[in-house]
């Protein structure tokens, strides 16, 4: 700031390199394609032309863990399915965020019973919680522009502080 | 009921001494669970009953003993003929000999009775658990199978709830 208003433009911009970091995070997030029922195709409805995802860097669904820093949990998860989701969280790589899109992956939704989980976050820690049945595309944006906030706000010391704990 | 079937009924009757019930022009017959791959066999090679259609259970508990029926659905695409075979199986152990080597499509459905039920089927090829995990406790559609799973949280119970819910690590 200070360096710009003496210097006038020079096409510099100075901030600072957790700044830097964070939002070339938030703006290059590829998410995990993990549709598991209805809410999937919501999950390609938000990608579609018509809500266009990818304006926020986000086209580029990996179909591979070790290539994605977000997992959209789209959908009911089964008893049968959960290992395999804690799997593939713990192969991708840090950092990562997770989204627990509708009801069913929140809370379990409708599905009170033995063979689904009640909220996907028996399973990995959950970041955003997205609310419905399903969540229209515009919920989903607003549930990734949810975690954009939370990675713009998160610093060096607590990346530090949550490698030392998983470690 | 079908007079194609009576010949069929009274074969049963006289051989394995089978009970016969009608219900909206279905047919039941009620064999014992040792009787079962005879009474199949002789159904499957003299009556052309080439297909088992379905092969599953009802719990009756608590109404009647013994509490489960093991049902046979069978239907003769030749004939243009269905007939049900049932079995009861009592609670404490039920065993049925198994039906893979009359009709092998019988292997998969004896492994979600095994699952679902807890029907055990003497001589079965292959018996796990097909569509729970394999550590699951308990067999969920037994009527004495605890219904539902979470207590739901409200304002006046969430902390106390939320103490004890199994969150996820790191």
């Amino acid at each position: 700031m200070g360096v710009e208003q003496k210097l006038g433009n020079m096409g510099v911009v100075t901030t600072t390199l957790e700044g830097v970091v964070n939002w070339s995070r938030t703006n290059a997030m590829w998410p995990m394609l993990f549709g598991l029922a209805c809410c999937a195709i919501e999950m390609m409805s938000a990608q579609s032309s018509s809500y266009d995802m990818s304006r926020f860097g986000m086209e580029l669904m990996r179909a591979s863990p070790r290539q994605s820093d977000l997992m959209i949990v789209a959908g009911r998860v089964s008893k049968k399915m959960g290992p395999v989701l804690r799997r593939l969280y713990d192969q991708m790589p840090e950092p990562k965020w997770v989204i627990a899109m509708g009801d069913c992956a929140s809370c379990g939704g409708v599905f009170n019973n033995y063979a689904i989980f009640q909220g996907v976050d028996e399973v990995v820690p959950v970041d955003v919680f997205v609310a419905g049945c399903p969540p229209r595309p515009e919920a989903l944006i607003h549930g990734v522009m949810t975690i954009h906030e939370k990675v713009k706000g998160e610093s060096f010391k607590q990346y530090a502080e949550k490698y030392k704990q998983t470690t | 009921m079908d007079k194609k079937l009576e010949p069929i009924v009274k074969s049963l009757q006289d051989k394995f001494s089978a009970t016969f019930e009608e219900f909206r022009d279905e047919v039941h017959l009620f064999v014992k669970p040792e009787q079962i791959v005879d009474a199949l066999t002789l159904l499957r090679d003299e009556y052309n009953f080439e297909l088992l259609s379905a092969l599953t259970a009802v719990d009756y508990y608590p109404q009647e003993t013994p509490r489960f029926h093991v049902v046979y659905q069978l239907t003769s695409i030749a004939k243009n003929l269905s007939v049900q075979i049932r079995v009861p199986v009592n609670g404490s152990s039920p065993k049925v000999p198994t039906a893979t080597h009359v009709y092998d499509v019988a292997n998969w459905r004896e492994r979600e009775l095994l699952d679902m039920f807890g029907i055990e089927f003497d001589g079965h090829p292959d018996p796990r658990r097909i569509l729970s995990p394999e550590d699951m406790e308990g067999h969920p559609l037994r009527k004495d199978f605890p219904l539902g799973y979470e207590e739901p949280q409200f304002t006046f119970n969430f902390d106390e709830i939320d103490l004890r819910k199994p969150y996820a690590k790191e």
